[in-house]
């Protein structure tokens, strides 16, 4: 368990107010200009130290990305994105961020500003996230009151300005470049990488996009040096990180703690246990609902971090762990899942067009046992004949969660399913079809 | 030049050069559907993944740039897995409706799917529908075929320069559309259904005509405008049934405009098959031999001087050479004119009358200037370059007078000519940067050359370039944007009269009713007060002179005869047959011919072949083809001489569907032209 000493988000629960001052009395923006006055070196050296990867769900190592920025700001300015797009099903972490530690997600909005060399940074945030961007904003005016931001941000010559965007409620928005595409007034259509934003982004300058947690994690890991964040958690797995764990538990709650924790220790000590107990656990979807589902055996061992999550053939994602007990029936709550990747599916490449919807459709057919049981294969073949064409990693989102399903809890498919619907529906006293006596044994 | 491997081979490509382009150079060939050589890159098809040395996921061909030490693999087991799956989720949700779709036999789809498609469905699931769109009278569509390539959206922003086409809706919901489902206000529409890969887009006008191995291919050049765009003409027995763009990338890349590719079925409505004489105030039909003899009569009886011709926007260079022949040596009469109104011409250097900067070297060009011009109704597919090289440059462009709604930004800095006299005496902005730009574009139009200050604004233009060093052996600023396709030829044949007093000189004794015969080769825009004049008529089509015509002789139309033609630019092309005259019409040369044999005053003309010789020997600009003038030196003319005229400039505009007889023939046209006059009704008329 994590100790409160090394709590990074120390009001996740509001327990004392979102208010600046009292975000200065917590210890935020202390010492920031030092931090700024040993140079981008050191604090691209301290972030690549603490072995920091990205929080929004790749898992990127985030000092490696702010290097790949050029060093030297030429002809087109730099810029700093910080997604806020959350809309993975399952993850609200960023949520609650915006809502109760606003200053620590301004804060490091202006270091990494400082590391990448952007001197504007824009908060796209998801459109349904009214409040809370209210809130980020009147955030972003207190800070400019104390000077924190603006010209000459904390006295330390650093010029930044901070701009709030609202998306229009598109999961696919949260994808970097489609999020670029958003920002620059466009229809929210991934592009082709590379090239990568860190060099053409927005408006083809060069551009960082990192995820909110991740830059609200920075100026603590800067104050208290990259090797604390790094003792932290497993090695390649370092730091804490908040984890939201909904579904059929008894206390869904978002929680911040060391990467390496155990999934049942995470249920079991801070969600208040698996609703009927832990032996009622049907599966867990460690990551949102992108990635591919883990059954019980699997889920009573498991520790929650990037690579042993990996080695089990799922991901850690954006950490939203959804519980799903034995109540559920686990086909049709894949099947919705699929429902909403073809309803998010962007359009503008073939396999995730075509094949989300197929997807989809199949498995409603599975999820009422109206399937053959070839028709299991087939929708094997789908789920891969998507995975890694696409342009953007929607593909993999959107096939990944099927695969889970299939690889786990086909038995579960194949028993619903095991009767020929020819077969069913002459038992229903549905006209006679034509051929039909071929499918019945006697007649074969 | 970075080297690469395809499929074991190592090759060398030129910088810059996408995966695809390479492995096409390699000799490999990669399906596409999205991917298109003059559009910008979607990379949103999938069909062109590639493997690659070193990538876990096989690449998108068209959208990575080719590096040095690439590895690519074309002929793997995993990119034709990669392939199939992509050509079966393609057509999980197409109709498979091709015995009734008109792009069957030239589909994309249906070809591609013939190497990468399984032999049987496994999408069992119910299809999508989608509904049809209006899209004008040009497009048909059938929006339930698409494959969302977006080449057709990409088509409409970046080369028509009109947003009207885009995409509605999210993922399999995604519809293609023009916004308020109207026409595509655009001249260059109908090239989105040779973009378009699949059947979604298809030709209303020859919606279940033909299939295409059933027609007749003719490579060919088209006459409805001077940029002498070259064409494929389809026919189906004696019908053109339709008309398609041949690339060629010195004139029309791969687009064509609305007119050249629907006028043509003016070819067969209001055709002349037989003569017709003129008796008691009706035309009334005849034969061959009373109708040359009665021209014969008519010619023996009229001093030569009496005698004028004219020549029509559409005719041929062979044409043009006889009938100058014929005028000069059987009737021994030098009055011919091609002008259809008096627009000033200055025939003392070649570069006087072409566009001497050429279509390519629009592209290149640094600054662009309009003077009385509107460069989108008189030659589309040059405007589209001015597009293209606004798109790529970023130039800045201006126009004397107003040319309207254009395809680009453009700074209107005057509307008369004493803005050009600023320019000139360089007291303009625009003055200087003409002197500083390395390469400017002076594009000067008929509306110009129509007005009273055309002698001005042409000797003190031409005078300002010289002087500046703009004309030059390497870049030739000066341009004349000539409208019909007959004009530039007629100018090298010297198809007119001008005197040192009168430029206009056959025009005012038409004018005066001087002549007491015309001769029309095919010109149906000239206007004047008919008195007791004989008029002969030699056209194809029953439009304006026909109607004041006393004796009709049929030709044959431009798809009917072998002919040369020289473009804007001074390019000769030739254009082949395609069909042939219908009924008794005869091709033009034909008709001259023998009347000059029965008047006894032979040409020695023995056949095409021999007067296709002459006419090339007779002009050494033309014994190559597309031969463009390299003489770009010019002298200075002596500037004292011409007044100053402050005239008004205002930009006639022309009636874009409706320019020529075949285009006034054509139904097509008709709706074009109806469909956007009512664009322009506001609702408010009453």
């Amino acid at each position: 368990m994590l100790k409160d000493t090394d709590r990074i988000f120390t009001n996740l629960y509001n327990d004392e107010s979102w208010k600046i001052d009292s975000a200065i009395s917590r210890g935020d923006w202390k010492n920031t200009k030092e931090i700024l006055s040993k140079g981008k070196e050191w604090i691209i050296n301290e972030i690549k130290l603490s072995e920091l990867r990205g929080r929004g769900g790749a898992g990127f190592p985030t000092g490696l990305k702010w290097s790949f920025a050029p060093k030297e700001i030429g002809s087109r300015p730099h810029y700093l994105i910080i997604n806020g797009d959350e809309s993975e099903p399952g993850t609200c972490k960023d949520r609650d961020i915006f809502k109760f530690e606003p200053q620590k997600l301004i804060e490091g909005c202006l270091i990494s500003s400082y590391a990448v060399g952007a001197h504007t940074c824009y908060i796209y945030i998801r459109g349904e996230f009214f409040r809370e961007g209210q809130k980020l904003q009147t955030a972003i005016e207190e800070a400019y009151e104390k000077n924190f931001l603006g010209q000459n941000a904390c006295n330390s010559g650093w010029d930044l300005d901070i701009h709030i965007h609202y998306g229009a409620g598109a999961y696919i928005c949260g994808e970097e470049t489609a999020l670029l595409e958003s920002l620059e007034g466009k229809k929210g259509l991934p592009r082709i990488k590379p090239p990568f934003p860190a060099l053409v982004g927005l408006y083809g300058c060069p551009t960082i996009v990192n995820n909110v947690e991740t830059i609200a994690v920075v100026p603590t890991i800067l104050r208290r040096g990259g090797k604390w964040f790094a003792s932290l958690g497993k090695p390649k797995n370092t730091g804490t990180k908040i984890f939201c764990i909904s579904g059929n538990v008894n206390n869904p709650c978002n929680v911040e703690e060391e990467l390496g924790i155990t999934l049942k220790e995470l249920i079991e000590q801070h969600a208040g246990g698996v609703i009927g107990g832990w032996d009622n656990l049907q599966a867990v979807i460690p990551g949102g609902s992108s990635m591919p589902l883990l059954p019980k055996n699997i889920c009573d061992t498991i520790t929650m971090d990037f690579d042993s999550l990996i080695k089990e053939k799922s991901g850690l994602g954006t950490a939203g762990i959804v519980v799903i007990n034995k109540d559920q029936d686990i086909i049709k709550c894949m099947a919705r899942i699929a429902k909403f990747y073809k309803h998010e599916s962007c359009g503008q490449c073939t396999p995730c067009r075509e094949g989300s919807g197929w997807m989809w459709r199949m498995l409603e057919r599975m999820a009422k046992g109206n399937a053959s049981i070839k028709e299991i294969d087939l929708l094997s073949e789908v789920t891969k004949q998507i995975e890694g064409y696409t342009i953007c990693a929607f593909g993999e989102g959107s096939s990944w969660p099927v695969q889970g399903l299939l690889r786990h809890f086909r038995k579960e498919i194949e028993k619903r399913n095991s009767s020929d619907p020819l077969i069913i529906k002459q038992n229903k006293n549905i006209p006679y079809l034509i051929d039909q006596h071929l499918l019945e044994e006697d007649n074969a | 030049m970075p080297k690469l491997i395809v499929n074991d081979k190592e090759i060398e490509i030129e910088e810059g050069l996408t995966v695809l382009q390479a492995c096409e150079q390699a000799g490999a060939e990669i399906p596409r559907f999205c991917y298109h050589e003059k559009l910008s890159i979607a990379g949103n098809c999938r069909m062109c993944l590639v493997e690659m040395e070193k990538s876990a996921k096989p690449i998108a061909s068209c959208a990575t740039t080719a590096t040095e030490g690439m590895n690519i693999k074309t002929n793997t087991l995993k990119v034709e897995k990669a392939r199939k799956n992509v050509m079966e989720l393609l057509l999980a949700n197409h109709p498979l409706d091709c015995p009734v779709c008109d792009q069957g036999g030239e589909c994309d789809l249906q070809d591609q799917s013939m190497f990468y498609g399984l032999d049987l469905s496994r999408f069992t699931e119910k299809k999508r529908s989608v509904k049809k769109k209006y899209m004008g009278p040009l497009i048909k569509t059938e929006m339930t075929r698409c494959i969302h390539c977006t080449r057709c959206i990409r088509f409409a922003t970046e080369v028509a320069g009109i947003d009207e086409i885009g995409a509605i809706g999210r993922g399999e919901d995604m519809q293609i559309t023009t916004y308020l489902e109207k026409a595509m206000e655009s001249e260059l529409s109908a090239n989105v259904i040779d973009l378009c890969p699949v059947g979604a887009l298809t030709s209303k006008p020859y919606a279940f005509e033909a299939r295409p191995w059933e027609l007749k291919n003719t490579e060919t050049i088209d006459v409805m405008d001077a940029v002498g765009s070259n064409i494929r003409v389809d026919t189906y027995g004696w019908e053109v049934k339709r008309i398609l763009p041949k690339i060629n990338e010195d004139i029309n890349e791969e687009w064509i405009s609305d007119k050249t590719r629907y006028a043509c079925d003016g070819l067969l409505k209001q055709r002349l098959d037989k003569p017709y004489i003129r008796e008691n105030g009706k035309l009334i039909k005849s034969n061959w031999t009373d109708a040359v003899q009665l021209v014969i009569n008519k010619i023996k009886n009229t001093k030569p001087s009496q005698i004028a011709g004219f020549i029509g926007d559409l005719v041929d260079l062979e044409s043009m050479y006889i009938f100058k022949k014929f005028f000069n040596k059987s009737l021994n009469s030098t009055n011919l004119e091609f002008r259809n109104e008096k627009r000033y011409l200055n025939p003392d250097e070649r570069i006087n009358y072409l566009f001497n900067s050429t279509i390519n070297g629009i592209e290149e060009a640094d600054l662009i200037l309009l003077i009385g011009t509107n460069p989108r109704q008189e030659a589309a597919i040059l405007n589209a370059r001015i597009r293209k090289s606004y798109v790529k440059n970023k130039i800045k462009i201006y126009s004397i007078g107003d040319p309207g709604e254009l395809t680009y930004p453009y700074e209107i800095i005057g509307h008369d000519t004493s803005v050009i006299k600023d320019i000139i005496e360089g007291s303009h902005h625009v003055s200087l940067k003409i002197k500083n730009s390395e390469k400017p574009l002076i594009i000067i139009g008929e509306s110009i050359l129509n007005s009273d200050a055309a002698e001005y604004i042409f000797k003190s233009i031409k005078n300002f370039l010289t002087k500046n060093d703009k004309i030059n052996p390497n870049w030739n600023s000066f341009n004349i944007l000539t409208q019909r396709a007959s004009n530039v030829g007629a100018m090298d044949l010297g198809l007119y009269k001008i005197t040192k007093k009168d430029n206009y000189e056959v025009l005012n004794k038409l004018n005066n009713n001087e002549f007491k015969l015309i001769y029309l080769l095919g010109a149906d825009e000239l206007k004047f007060n008919k008195k007791d004049e004989f008029i002969i008529y030699q056209g194809s089509h029953g439009d304006k002179g026909a109607s004041i015509a006393d004796v009709i002789l049929p030709s044959a139309a431009y798809t009917e005869k072998d002919g040369y033609y020289v473009n804007l630019e001074g390019r000769i092309q030739k254009a082949f047959k395609a069909s042939y005259p219908p009924g008794e019409s005869k091709e033009d040369w034909e008709i001259i011919n023998n009347i000059s044999q029965f008047l006894n005053k032979r040409l020695d003309i023995i056949n095409k072949f021999d007067l296709e010789t002459k006419l090339i020997k007779s002009n050494n600009l033309y014994s190559k083809e597309s031969y463009i003038t390299k003489e770009k030196n010019s002298s200075e003319i002596n500037q004292s001489k011409i007044p100053f005229i402050n005239s008004k400039l205002e930009i006639k505009q022309i009636d874009y569907y409706f320019t020529n007889p075949i285009c006034r023939a054509s139904k097509t046209m008709l709706e074009c032209k109806t469909v956007k006059n009512n664009f322009k009704l506001t609702g408010t008329e009453g």
